[in-house]
């Protein structure tokens, strides 16, 4: 099978190049990440992450034939009949340290700006804190979240301003802390976000559902931040 | 060395409201425009005229390009906040757009109630 | 080590999964100045795989208490566990679940609005009489939203994290103190002494000596191999466990839960072939004997599949919504791993190395602890383990399922609280570092830096993987193991001259997996060789030649010291902390 893959060492390359690789695969390899990992075996030099290979860590987001996705769960047999050669580039819109791995930095920067945590200053009773199933169900479609960045990296907003717009995976897990009715500090989360630049540069084109691994919807969710801002201000 | 920014206005969900109030408005006219149309006695210029001459028909175009007008701010100020970084540049088009609206909405008074 | 930086903490967690984060937010808490390292962003780390729950005798959906959660953790563990240590574990599992509910854990709930537990393998009411409902569930992702609620709680508390360094070596003074670290930036490729009064090592488990594992590429067993280096022993290593459960083929982890939600095993004539084996509980029994079982079934002609290579996992009757809502992982991880929709078809699985019982001694402090050489046993200063890559030990011979979430909860936090009463006792600034603190780890960077040919380290990694799959796995013969360990020595010693081509400095994967093949051969060897030496059958370790338990002569511990691969042993304690013995009986499920 053909891979045209992205390759910048910034010890050795002045600039990125794409190289062609032809691997012969075993009948074992059904994902693309099996592939990566036999191309290195041959080319010790080509470095991405990689760590659960089953689709839950999170480390292995790539740009694959155009289209961010990871690599563990991507199938070769899908891949194989989109062409005859597969393109993989690293996530686009993040600096690049080294042929696929990005700097994510600004990505989990905007993660961390939306208090990513249950805040609850009431003193916590001996047992659980109650919560309906209802209520619990509210956290479905928000809580799995891998933090890949898969639908951050696919969203032109947060290319164009990545220091100022949360991302789709950002607001997902805002809306995550927005819906946990154990959190105290509703309020001060739609504050937070109540901006120009932090939520309404999304423009519900719907890239991160496209690519949204975990099958999340991060547009959904943002509309219901936005409900929510409606529903405190009329 | 630090990377800060300030960022925090408190506002953004009003554009974001009146953007899609103002589209719904802008349907409803071209529902209005196309029934007017269609009602014309005849298809000449003085049947176009009299469609003019109904101020509900003058109201309710001003109405729409009032909503255009609001729209296409809050487009064209979306535009430059996602594709424009120096911010002197940034005002200076926000300037030039307002500056422009308020010009046509005047133009749009002078035809609209005009001779 | 004259021009090597050198960074000074109270501090140093290495490991940011599930008990490295609670130990370090134990010290974050405490305004310690500490450095988590951890080769992988936090949220990565391989507890974010664990699936069916974490044990807590809660008794939400029916009568429970920690007494029979301590015994059949005992019975779990084929009475190798320390029971001072599970009455510890078992005792504080309630408050330690309940703690993670306040810090936000998404928990499934019950109608009544408290944690939705589900039954497990091994886990019974009034000791053994029947399964019970003990595992707090958050769906079929327990173990995501677990580590992602620890990683949140740290975030709070301002932990200070170390992304993507990889800790190299222990640092030991002459008076065997662990005084810190050698550590490598991945992205820059720079080495760096990080000193600190306490080195908490929370490095997971190893999963990855075996060709099919359920473990991450990054389960290298990197504590072990700094350990064992600097002498410390390795404890019963030559137990792991075989889930029950792997998807066939591809190794992925197919929750015990499936078979608490009501799923079952079948062999190839559609029998429910554990009713034979264990007719009280049936599929859930401890993981050793339903492991074992499903390999007796495909050894004796009974698997299913073109060669008889697997068992099938039936679950369709339990509906589709019922999987939608408990184990919509599982659906994914089936549909994409083996090609079957579970709501229609069976899951092809086969028992895969999953769990490592062994690692570094520990006491329930956390505290590092090994042999004085005058019949006791003595505190390593300055060193502290928690979770997989630590042995207590609560699990023995073969860990019940959710008790390992469980054991990073409970000993992540203890650890935690050992280090900051520690450091709070001891007011002295740091002692000084030996001066050739970081020599042998350079020399080893110095020889993979300069070395232009030599053994490839995918092709070592590979022998030790055949090695220990073929010579040491779920069912084991004498002779086969015998072999293995001298196999096992001749990888040991071609692990040696591995060299790489990749020279450069930024984000050198290659010189990382080379770094990682190191710590595994050292699991490797100390898992065959404890295995070897082994002369009974017992938890996780079955031998063919002693097919039975033997109390009289192995009720013990194995130490392994790298050094000569010596062994030595230690006595199993058998006495709680304030509940009466549970003797020795053979186990029945």
């Amino acid at each position: 099978m053909r891979f045209q893959i992205y390759r910048y060492n910034p010890d050795v390359d002045t600039k990125p190049r794409m190289q062609f690789y032809d691997i012969a695969l075993e009948p074992t390899d059904r994902m693309l990440l099996d592939a990566l990992v036999r191309i290195k075996m041959e080319d010790d030099t080509f470095s991405f992450r990689r760590s659960c290979r089953e689709g839950v860590c999170g480390s292995d987001a790539m740009n694959i034939n155009g289209k961010n996705g990871l690599a563990c769960i991507t199938k070769l047999a899908d891949l194989e009949a989109q062409g005859p050669v597969v393109q993989i580039r690293p996530l686009p819109g993040l600096p690049v340290i080294r042929d696929l791995i990005v700097d994510m930095s600004q990505f989990f920067k905007q993660y961390h700006s939306i208090k990513p945590y249950v805040v609850n200053d009431t003193p916590p009773p001996e047992t659980e804190r109650l919560q309906s199933p209802e209520d619990r169900e509210e956290l479905n479609g928000l809580y799995e979240c891998i933090l890949c960045a898969c639908c951050s990296t696919s969203c032109p907003s947060f290319w164009w301003n990545p220091d100022k717009f949360v991302g789709p995976a950002g607001l997902l897990q805002a809306y995550r802390f927005i819906a946990d009715t154990r959190d105290e500090t509703v309020n001060a989360r739609l504050d937070n976000l109540e901006d120009p630049y932090r939520l309404f540069r999304c423009h519900s084109i719907m890239n991160c559902v496209d690519v949204c691994p975990k099958n999340l919807n991060p547009t959904k969710a943002i509309g219901k931040i936005k409900d929510l801002l409606i529903k405190r201000t009329v | 060395m630090v990377n800060r920014h300030v960022s925090g206005a408190h506002y953004g969900l009003r554009d974001w409201l009146a953007q899609r109030i103002t589209a719904v408005v802008m349907i409803l006219y071209t529902v209005l425009f196309v029934v007017m149309l269609l009602k014309m006695p005849q298809f000449d210029y003085a049947g176009w005229r009299s469609v003019w001459m109904a101020p509900l028909m003058r109201y309710a175009t001003l109405l729409f390009l009032l909503c255009l007008f609001v729209h296409a701010w809050v487009g064209m100020r979306n535009i430059f906040m996602d594709y424009i970084k120096p911010t002197g540049l940034r005002v200076a088009l926000y300037a030039a757009v307002i500056l422009a609206l308020v010009a046509y909405g005047a133009w749009a008074v002078q035809i609209l109630w005009g001779r | 080590m004259g021009n090597i930086a050198r960074r000074q903490f109270d501090a140093v967690v290495v490991g940011a999964g599930g008990s490295g984060l609670r130990a370090a937010l134990q010290l974050a808490e405490a305004n310690l100045k500490v450095a988590v390292l951890s080769k992988v962003f936090p949220t990565r780390s391989h507890t974010v795989a664990a699936q069916g729950g974490v044990s807590a005798s809660l008794g939400n959906e029916e009568p429970d208490n920690w007494h029979w959660h301590m015994y059949d953790t005992v019975k779990g563990s084929d009475y190798l566990g320390d029971q001072d240590a599970i009455e510890f574990m078992c005792r504080k599992a309630c408050d330690a679940v309940v703690e993670l509910e306040h810090y936000g854990m998404p928990f499934d709930r019950l109608d009544n609005g408290k944690i939705y537990q589900r039954p497990f393998g091994g886990h019974t009411s009034n000791y053994g009489e029947r399964a019970i409902k003990r595992a707090c569930a958050a769906a079929d992702r327990t173990g995501h939203a677990m580590l992602h609620t620890l990683y949140q709680r740290n975030v709070r508390a301002h932990t200070q994290f170390f992304v993507e360094w990889m800790a190299l070596d222990l640092i030991r003074n002459q008076a065997g103190d662990v005084l810190g670290v050698v550590a490598l930036e991945m992205e820059t490729g720079e080495v760096m002494i990080l000193q600190a009064k306490a080195t908490l090592l929370a490095t997971g488990g190893a999963g990855r000596i075996y060709s099919a594992s359920t473990n991450a590429f990054i389960n290298t067993g990197d504590g072990l191999g700094m350990a064992a280096r600097a002498g410390i022993p390795l404890e019963d290593m030559e137990f792991w466990q075989f889930h029950p459960t792997g998807v066939a083929g591809a190794g992925v982890l197919i929750t015990e839960g499936v078979r608490g939600e009501g799923g079952f095993l079948l062999n190839k004539n559609g029998e429910r072939f554990m009713e034979r084996y264990a007719p009280t509980v049936k599929d859930l029994a401890s993981r050793d004997v339903v492991a074992r079982a499903m390999a007796t079934e495909i050894k004796e002609g009974r698997g299913a599949g073109k060669d008889g290579e697997y068992i099938l996992l039936k679950l369709d009757h339990l509906g589709g919504d019922v999987i939608d809502k408990r184990l919509p992982g599982i659906r994914e991880i089936a549909k994409k791993f083996a090609n079957v929709d579970p709501a229609t078809d069976p899951i092809p699985v086969v028992p895969t190395c999953h769990y490592q019982m062994g690692g570094v001694p520990t006491n329930v402090a956390g505290q590092a602890v090994m042999p004085d050489g005058k019949g006791g046993e003595k505190i390593i200063k300055g060193l502290y383990a928690a979770g997989e890559c630590a042995c207590v030990s609560v699990h023995g011979a073969n860990r019940l399922g959710t008790n390992s979430l469980l054991d990073l909860l409970v000993f992540g936090k203890s650890a935690g609280e050992q280090v900051v009463k520690d450091i709070s006792a001891d007011v002295k600034s740091l002692p000084d570092l030996p001066a050739d603190a970081a020599d042998k780890t350079m020399a080893r960077l110095a020889r993979l830096d300069s070395a232009t040919s030599g053994e490839r380290v995918n092709d070592v990694g590979a022998e030790m993987r055949r090695t220990m799959q073929a010579h040491c796995g779920v069912f084991r013969f004498p002779d086969s193991m015998a072999e293995g360990v001298k196999k096992m020595l001749a990888v040991a010693e071609r692990a040696k001259s591995t060299f790489i081509t990749d020279k450069s400095k930024v984000f050198n994967t290659a010189r990382v997996e080379a770094l990682e093949l190191d710590n595994l051969i050292e699991v490797a060897l100390s898992t065959m060789i404890s295995a070897n030496a082994r002369q009974e059958s017992r938890g996780a370790h079955d031998r063919s030649d002693f097919p039975n338990r033997d109390d009289v002569n192995w009720m013990k511990h194995t130490l392994w010291y790298k050094e000569g691969n010596r062994l030595e042993y230690k006595p199993v304690q058998l006495k709680p902390m304030t509940v009466e013995s549970f003797e020795p009986k053979p186990r029945v499920y």
